[in-house]
This record gives C-alpha cells, structure tokens and sequence, in this order.
C-alpha cells in the first residue's frame, strides 16, 4: 500500500513539473499575464489614484471588492473562533 | 500556560518594545501608499503587540483595560468603516467603492481624494484584523475562560 | 551570483520542510515552520515581491507560530505516531 502512495504522488510530482515547462519565464515582459491588465496599471496609477506602491491602488482601489471579501473572511473566521472556543463559566445549560 | 511568572526581565523588555512595535505597525498602516505595506500587514503587527502583552503580563489586568466587549466591537467596526465608505460613494452619486464621489465632501484633485478613500478603508482593515487576531489568542490560549490558571 | 544563493535558499527550506515532518517534538516543528515562512519571505524579496514577502514575514512567521504554539500548549507535546 505504501509503494502504491509513492507511486502515486511520483505520477503526480512528475506531472506538475512536466506542466511548468509550458510556463512562461519568471519576469518575461511577453507573458500573458503582464500583457493586457498590468500595463494600463502600471501606467495609469500615479495620475489617477496618486499611490506611488500600485499594489496599493489596485488591492484598495481597482480591487475594493476583493479587499472586502477578505476583510468579511477574516471577520467571519473571529466569530466562528468565538462560537467554537468561548466557554461562560457560570452558564450551566452549555 | 497562563500562570503568571512576574519575570521582571520580561515585563522591562516587553515595556519597552511594545511601544516600538506598534508606532512601527501604525507607520505600516499609514504609509502603505509610497512603501510596502497596507492595512493587512499593519494590523498584523498591531495585533503581535498585544498578544505579547498578554504573554508578558497578567491577564486580568490586560482585560481590565482591553475588554472582551471592546474587542468585538473593535471586529466588527472595521468591517463597517469599510462597508460605510462604499454607501458613502453610493449616496454621493457614484458607484459602490468609487472613492472619487468624496470630491463632492473635499474639493481637492481627485487622484488626492482617491488616495484618502484607499486611506480610510486601510484604517478599516487594520482595525479588524488587530482584533480578530487577539480575539483568536485569547480564545486559543485560555481555552476560552478567559482568565488565568492551569491548563 | 543571486542564484547561488536562490539555491542556497531553496535548500534550506527543503531542510526546514522535511525536519518539520519529521520531528517528534510538536514545539520544534512550529519553530521549523516558522523558520521556514521566514526563508520564503527571503525568496518572495529577493524575486521582487515585496508586499507577499511583508505579509509572509508578518503572519507566516509571527502571528501564526504564536497560534501553534497556544494550540500545542493545549494538547500533549510529543507526537505519538
């Protein structure tokens, strides 16, 4: 059984790097991903938002949705730990 | 875990760091514009601060000055600041999060108005996260008694 | 010369990583954990990433071992398996 787990996570570690040959370069200006959105931000931050640090202006600004889905997600994981873990001594029924 | 030792190496050490740490968090906070930085990390920092007060003193004293109460409050309050700002922008005449509508409130240059609007709401997120992270100490470490004793 | 010490790098990670499964002690492996969101942060810096490396370094290394720590202390020390 355990030769059947290595082979298995073998296949699978073999078939991710396989895949990350097809990847582009790290930092390569011709990757999709710095082709179509970055530029516009990239060049369009400072006049339009004044944030020097364009990781700012597109999490708070271009992004703000996303910002609050993940403040709610922290939010909601602080009530879940207070329901779970917060005990009141002298409540008997809990 | 949570007996109290009175280490007086400690309790200097920590008296003298804990200021450092959080006028450090507060810059993160503050200038997440022109550096590295933002509401997250910020308030990360903030809330290292107070869980290392409540490791270096006694717990009771930590909750008579920072109650449970005011610790929920503070959760949910920076939920609702950044919740607020959009409305804001709503009844201002733009849409949900469009922080140029505060143009109408501070007739300044309106990428200078965006860059307030990204202020406010990282003030918001720092204020959850410091409490959510102390929230999740104090639950985790006292097992919910929120007091001190033997585990 | 910045990827020999990438490689350096990525080494001691794998160290941190494979020591941090293995060990039988729970509070060495949160520190081993912790070390290793540290050497991450290094890389994410070093690849120009600088906001992922602040956020690593600030809760993957700090705020997160404090958490293990508080869970350990709730459960027995050693690993029995």
């Amino acid at each position: 059984m355990k030769l059947f787990a290595l082979i298995i996570v073998i296949m699978t570690g073999a078939a991710l790097i396989y895949s990350t040959l097809d990847m582009p370069d790290w930092g390569d200006p011709n990757s999709p991903a710095s082709l179509h959105v970055s530029p516009r931000y990239i060049e369009k931050t400072i006049e339009e938002t004044a944030t020097p640090n364009a990781v700012t202006s597109v999490l708070a600004d271009y992004r703000g949705y996303d910002t609050l889905g993940e403040t709610t997600v922290i939010f909601t994981a602080a009530v879940v730990c207070i329901l779970l873990l917060r005990r009141i001594e002298d409540d008997k029924t809990l | 875990m949570i007996r109290l030792y009175n280490d007086l190496i400690i309790q200097t050490v920590c008296r003298i760091m804990i200021p450092l740490i959080q006028l450090f968090a507060f810059y993160v906070i503050a200038h997440g514009h022109y550096s590295p930085g933002g509401g997250f990390q910020g308030g990360c920092i903030l809330g290292a601060s107070f869980i290392l007060m409540l490791i270096a003193y006694d717990i009771n004293w930590i909750k008579r000055r920072f109650s449970e109460n005011k610790n929920v409050i503070l959760i949910a309050l920076g939920v609702f600041i950044y919740a607020l700002v959009g409305l804001l922008c709503i009844f201002l005449g733009k849409e949900y999060l469009n922080y140029s509508a505060f143009q109408k409130l501070i007739p300044i240059d309106i990428a200078r108005v965006r860059a307030l609007g990204t202020l406010i709401i990282e003030i918001g997120v720092g204020i959850t996260v410091m409490a959510v992270m102390v929230s999740i100490f104090l639950n985790l470490i006292t097992f919910g008694k929120h007091e001190k004793g033997e585990v | 010369m910045i990827w020999i010490m990438e490689i350096l790098i990525l080494t001691i990670l794998l160290i941190c990583a494979l020591a941090a499964i293995h060990v039988k002690d729970l509070l060495s492996s949160a520190i081993l954990l912790g070390a290793y969101s540290f050497l991450m942060c290094i890389l994410w810096a070093e690849m120009g990433a600088v906001d992922v490396a602040f956020t690593e370094a600030a809760v993957g290394a700090g705020i997160s071992t404090a958490f293990f720590i508080g869970a350990i202390y709730q459960t027995t020390r050693r690993t029995k398996d």
